[in-house]
């Protein structure tokens, strides 16, 4: 395949409850350090988050960060630390050939939240409620405020997507890349999910929400034992260029994109439908032009909720049955889900593999569900392998959406 | 309430909505806008917190009274009394 037909990764911002960059983030994954703390969620008391601590202000005023949003403050973070991780000239790049794509779970329930919060407070007062609302809560905030904060004047918009949010943000990347609308595309997925109390509150309704007392304990995803989400928020974005872009400016290269999917269950609202996330592995595999055994590590979506687990771990004893060197693990554990995030920051915890040959463990599955055992499943101890190529990730959302990316070590 | 204590609300409240702006050398006389980064959304927000706070309306056609320290007094003095 031509050179400018090929996608790579170039730079990652990230922020993770667990890191707020790639070397703290991989670390924290293969020494077990949650990121996952209790916290005061508005009615309903202590909860278990996945809370993010990097410095708001690093690359934003404080004006600015009043007026925008958490979703968009972690962008601006996550999309000026992959810039200069990239090690591009910033300065003398066309930013009308920039683009941002974002993938988000939802978008807007903070805002208004806190309006009718506010309102309800001051004896519904409707005029109190905020000229900032609109441009806090129209669906592309977050990708804006990046372009608003780096004056990127190429395309900006969010991939709504639910909880495949940060893989589909790096496909579209990707595609836009391909088609030549940009030559340089910032593109990932970013969650401010824990601001809102209505997503804990909607969790716990579906008896969905994890509950324990020791908050590091609470995301347990293959666990007999599970009970629920940890709702986390977070980003990760990474700058994506043609390989011959790449090499012209002598890029360093994380990997290259290589296969992906995105299909859809067609049968249900929240239940997950294994079937459907075989084809999707299956699929991506398949475009990547590889055979199944290939794929040296796979990253489970493996939120702790009973179905979905069970679902998963169903579709990838059937769509690797026939692979014995692929190794399986899975990051909620860790960090709770990060909804829009949780795609693009699971491929950045495993990337480093590729160098260091090492498949970080899945946490606090102590007692594996049987229903959720698969060969090679990684949970104990982090696993040394003799070479890495191929990772494949997967992150599903409700309404039944499946994405698969594949990404591949690249060898200069 | 003195003409004191209306200015230091005032100076309060932009403190909050731009809170990266050094707010105590202000000049009375000139406007905001000469001294800070101020925008019209910023003033909305004056508008909305003197709403939020002290419960006074300020009606559209009254914005231009919230220019300068000096007139903001001058407007919510009474209206603050």
């Amino acid at each position: 395949m031509n050179d400018s037909q090929r996608i790579v990764i170039t730079g990652i911002g990230l922020t993770a409850p667990n890191g707020n960059n790639l070397s703290d983030f991989r670390g924290a994954l293969l020494e077990k350090k949650s990121g996952v703390r209790h916290a005061e969620i508005r009615y309903m008391g202590i909860q278990a988050a996945g809370l993010c601590d990097f410095d708001e202000f690093k690359y934003q005023s404080k004006k600015l960060r009043r007026r925008g949003t958490r979703a968009g403050s972690i962008s601006i973070y996550c999309a000026n630390e992959a810039v200069i991780d990239s090690g591009i000239n910033w300065e003398s790049v066309d930013r009308s050939r920039v683009g941002v794509y974002l993938g988000i779970t939802e978008h807007g329930n903070v805002e208004t939240e806190n309006e009718i919060y506010e309102m309800h407070q001051n004896n519904l007062d409707w005029k109190l409620w905020s000229p900032h609302h609109n441009p806090r809560t129209v669906a592309n905030s977050p990708a804006g405020e990046v372009t608003l904060n780096m004056g990127i004047t190429g395309p900006h918009y969010t991939l709504g997507s639910a909880c495949a949010g940060g893989n589909v943000g790096i496909i579209q990347g990707l595609q836009q890349l391909i088609l030549g609308e940009v030559d340089f595309a910032l593109a990932g997925g970013v969650s401010e999910s824990p601001q809102t109390f209505g997503i804990f509150a909607a969790f716990a309704a579906q008896g969905a929400l994890a509950q324990n007392e020791d908050a590091t304990k609470a995301s347990k995803p293959l666990d007999i034992n599970r009970n629920g989400i940890v709702i986390a928020e977070g980003g990760c974005i990474y700058t994506l260029e043609r390989l011959s872009d790449a090499k012209a400016r002598g890029a360093k290269i994380y990997a290259e994109i290589v296969g992906y999917a995105i299909n859809s269950d067609a049968s249900d609202f929240v239940n997950p439908n294994s079937s459907r996330q075989v084809e999707c592995m299956h699929k991506a595999i398949k475009r990547a032009g590889i055979e199944i055994h290939d794929i040296d590590i796979l990253n489970m979506h493996a939120t702790g909720t009973g179905a979905g687990d069970i679902s998963e771990s169903r579709a990838v004893r059937e769509a690797f049955a026939s692979s014995d060197k692929t190794y399986v693990n899975f990051t909620k554990g860790h960090i709770g889900h990060a909804m829009g995030a949780a795609g693009a920051l699971e491929l950045a915890g495993n990337l480093p593999s590729f160098v260091d040959h090492m498949v970080h463990p899945g946490m606090n599955c102590e007692e594996l569900d049987p229903e959720c055992e698969i060969k090679n499943l990684v949970y104990k101890e982090p696993k040394k392998l003799e070479s890495v190529n191929y990772i494949l990730n997967n992150s599903f959302g409700m309404l039944g959406i499946n994405s698969a990316l594949i990404v591949k070590k690249y060898i200069g | 309430m003195t003409a004191a204590e209306v200015r230091q609300i005032v100076i309060d409240i932009i403190a909050d909505i731009a809170p990266d702006e050094d707010v105590s050398n202000l000049d009375d006389a000139k406007t905001l806008r000469e001294q800070l980064d101020l925008d019209s959304m910023d003033f909305l927000d004056i508008v909305m917190e003197l709403r939020k706070r002290h419960k006074v309306e300020v009606p559209q056609e009254d914005y231009p009274q919230l220019a300068s320290l000096n007139s903001c007094v001058a407007y919510l003095l009474p209206k603050l009394s």
